[in-house]
């Protein structure tokens, strides 16, 4: 598997290997325009326009990385539907993000947690992706990994600041990564497809990079003078389609323009 | 709420951009920050948003020190009278003028 | 720089003499010249006006950034938001120039008495408004703008100049999504018609101001508007009567809503072979004096959205600056 490799395949049924692949890109897709939307809520009401400014840089960033994955999800997995297809058109139950990425905002702190879990956690596994067998997926963790160590260096920024800022913010931050560390888990979940695809040697499995990632979070938690969270419990459920209550509304309002003007473009 | 605290009180930091290569970093405009790297931050965000620039510098506001206009005549007055820094204050070297210069 | 020390007027007059000569030769006027008060004045009340405008102006769009309909269109407003508050924060640099601070200019919005444009003191009621925002509102803002890329003051001038250049993506992008929008279905395309028809008076009136000269309003109207811009005029700061401008506008867009098969909401808009330009119902001032009324649902919306983002916000900004002076003192304990 070193010098020579096909082209991926198009417009056919899609064998077992590119479903495979399809349902980790939607996944990865789902995560990345599910975080993008709630960073969306913010804009206007960021604590200075310069974080408007920030957050939308973000934003814009997760929602190109979710085009690129989706587009290629619907190729691959033999339905031919487009990125808006996938993202406008499909249920609740069909998406399939961590639970994390729809975590609603909260305060600046909880966003800033969430951020930070994120941010780590989606430079280590781009990183890995950029060293597969998989060409187009490898050019896209190449590019995505860059534009989210960016991303880290915000959420590492932020909680070192309100880590180290007045007594409140110390507080806030404290509350948010309690409320947002049972989430992280799922990033790292490993299932069937996963092992297919790492068994095959397609694709890394995220599961790798868990510990580096503990590694990397706890420095910056550590070094701002926090403590790790050790949740009790941890939540599943979102790559099954299993979402919180608050993901209705969220789609609801994603996909509302869309849904009310049947067959239009846009 | 604490002065510090107002929107847009953090100190001022003036913003300089390399956009390409072969250029000098030149001056764009100023943020306002609490430190060094949310400054930079500030700066990539709001000056950088397209093109591919190559490098950034944030300079505290106050740690620019300035000729101030009352000065203006004793720093730059001297250069104005000193027509023989410019090579049209001679003869050309050709019949074409500046052409047979060696640089140009 | 930012924070400039006014050159002491040694000599007013001549002082006066030089600024006036420059102004004259066309030159800029830099932060450390010699100004007159009133030119003063009259740039940072212009410039704070345009940054609130900008900032606020980021309200309407951005309440469509979580339901644009399609991922291509969702990455464009976000980068067009984005750069709004982008030009907030350059002109707000710029204004910084001439001694103010924008702490100071932002509470005064946040209080009232400093205003944003009154164009933003409408809804974006459906998906189609952010189109015919960006073509119409921003249509109309590169027209007024233009010019100001040669306005007398050297970091307004500046600013303007990163502004225009980011302006034409927003006027082209909106006439793109009116465009996908009128050769989309037929509830789509009444969509479109219906945002053009509240947007129009917006932008054709609130964006160039008031009335200035005898053929954009009545005598007494024209006078009063014609006072404020013979100064701005004079000073180099304006480059033009906001009736010109005016004018401007309406030639660029006629065509434009041709092209689209849309109907500008005028029915006195027809092509004047005499004057070479497109006639179109002069703007009323009692029209006009209501929509900048601060008595409206909308007027009173913007200023509360923007207060309490910034209220919401103070725990954030006390961290930071709690967060930098205990580095600072570290970093000094560690030089010492």
């Amino acid at each position: 598997m070193t010098t020579t490799r096909e082209a991926p395949p198009r417009h056919r049924a899609a064998p077992a290997g590119d479903a495979d692949l399809a349902t980790l890109l939607l996944r990865l897709g789902d995560d990345a325009l599910v975080l993008g939307q709630r960073l969306c809520q913010w804009i206007t009401w960021a604590p200075t326009v310069d974080e408007d400014l920030a957050l939308s840089n973000i934003a814009l960033d997760l929602i190109g990385h979710a085009r690129v994955l989706l587009t290629r999800a619907g190729r691959l997995d033999g339905t031919g539907r487009t990125e808006d297809d996938l993202a406008f058109t499909r249920p609740e139950r069909a998406f399939t993000n961590v639970l994390l990425a729809e975590l609603p905002n909260g305060d600046f702190a909880a966003t800033v947690a969430r951020q930070l879990a994120y941010t780590h956690y989606a430079v280590l596994y781009y990183e890995a992706l950029a060293g597969c067998a998989d060409p187009e997926l490898a050019a896209f963790g190449a590019r995505a990994a860059k534009e989210v160590a960016f991303h880290r260096l915000h959420a590492d920024r932020w909680t070192r600041t309100l880590a180290g800022g007045t007594a409140t913010s110390a507080r806030r931050l404290r509350e948010g990564l309690e409320r947002v560390w049972p989430y992280t888990a799922e990033l790292f979940e490993e299932d069937a497809v996963l092992r297919r695809l790492t068994a095959s040697g397609t694709v890394p499995s995220p599961a790798g990079v868990r510990r580096a990632w503990e590694r990397a979070v706890a420095d910056v938690l550590t070094g701002a003078g926090l403590t790790v969270p050790a949740p009790a419990w941890t939540a599943t459920g979102g790559r099954s389609g299993l979402h919180t209550e608050e993901f209705g509304p969220l789609l609801a309002e994603l996909q509302s323009v869309h849904r009310q003007f049947p067959g239009g473009t846009w | 709420m604490s002065a510090a605290a107002r929107e847009g009180a953090p100190a001022s930091w003036e913003v300089f951009l390399r956009a390409r290569r072969g250029l000098a970093h030149q001056h764009v405009g100023s943020v306002r920050a609490v430190d060094p790297d949310a400054a930079l931050a500030a700066a990539r965000d709001l000056y950088t948003r397209r093109g591919d620039p190559l490098s950034l510098w944030v300079v505290r506001s106050d740690a620019v020190h300035a000729a101030s206009p009352d000065e203006h005549d004793p720093y730059f007055a001297g250069a104005r009278h000193k027509p023989y820094r410019h090579p049209e204050h001679f003869a050309p070297l050709t019949e074409k003028g500046t052409e047979g210069d060696h640089h140009t | 720089m930012t924070a400039p020390t006014a050159a002491p007027a040694v000599d007013a007059d001549a002082s006066l003499a030089r600024f006036e000569e420059l102004i004259a030769a066309g030159e800029t006027i830099e932060p450390r010249d010699w100004m007159p008060d009133g030119y003063r004045r009259m740039l940072v009340r212009q410039i704070a006006q345009h940054a609130h405008s900008e900032i606020i102006g980021m309200q309407p769009e951005g309440a469509w950034l979580t339901r644009a309909p399609s991922l291509h269109r969702k990455s464009v407003l976000l980068a067009k938001v984005q750069d709004e508050a982008g030009h907030g924060l350059y002109l707000y640099s710029a204004a910084e120039t001439l001694g103010v601070d924008r702490a100071d200019l932002l509470d005064a919005l946040h209080h009232g008495r400093q205003r944003a444009s009154a164009t933003f003191n409408h809804p974006a009621l459906t998906w189609a408004d952010t189109g015919a925002i960006a073509w119409l509102t921003d249509g109309a803002a590169v027209i007024n703008q233009a010019p100001l890329c040669r306005t007398s003051y050297g970091p307004y001038a500046r600013a303007m100049r990163r502004v225009c250049q980011e302006e034409a993506f927003h006027v082209r992008q909106g006439y793109d999504l009116m465009r996908a929008l009128c050769e989309g279905t037929p509830e789509q395309r009444e969509m479109a018609q219906d945002a053009v028809d509240r947007w129009w008076l917006p932008a054709v009136a609130l964006m160039f101001g008031p009335p200035d000269t005898e053929a954009g309003g009545d005598a007494r109207t024209a006078a009063l508007g014609a006072a404020v811009s013979r100064r701005a005029l004079a000073w180099g700061i304006k480059r033009h009567t906001n009736d010109e401008l005016r004018q401007r506008f309406v030639d660029t867009c006629v065509p434009q809503a041709e092209r689209l098969g849309l109907t500008l909401p005028d029915p006195a808009i027809r092509w004047n072979e005499e004057r070479g330009h497109y006639d179109f119902t002069p703007v009323d001032w009692d029209t006009y004096r209501e929509a900048l009324g601060d008595d409206t649902h909308w007027a009173r919306q913007r200023v509360a959205h923007r207060r309490a983002a910034h209220e919401d916000g103070t725990w954030v900004r006390e961290a930071a600056a709690a967060y930098a002076a205990r580095t600072d003192d570290t970093a000094r304990g560690e030089d010492g």
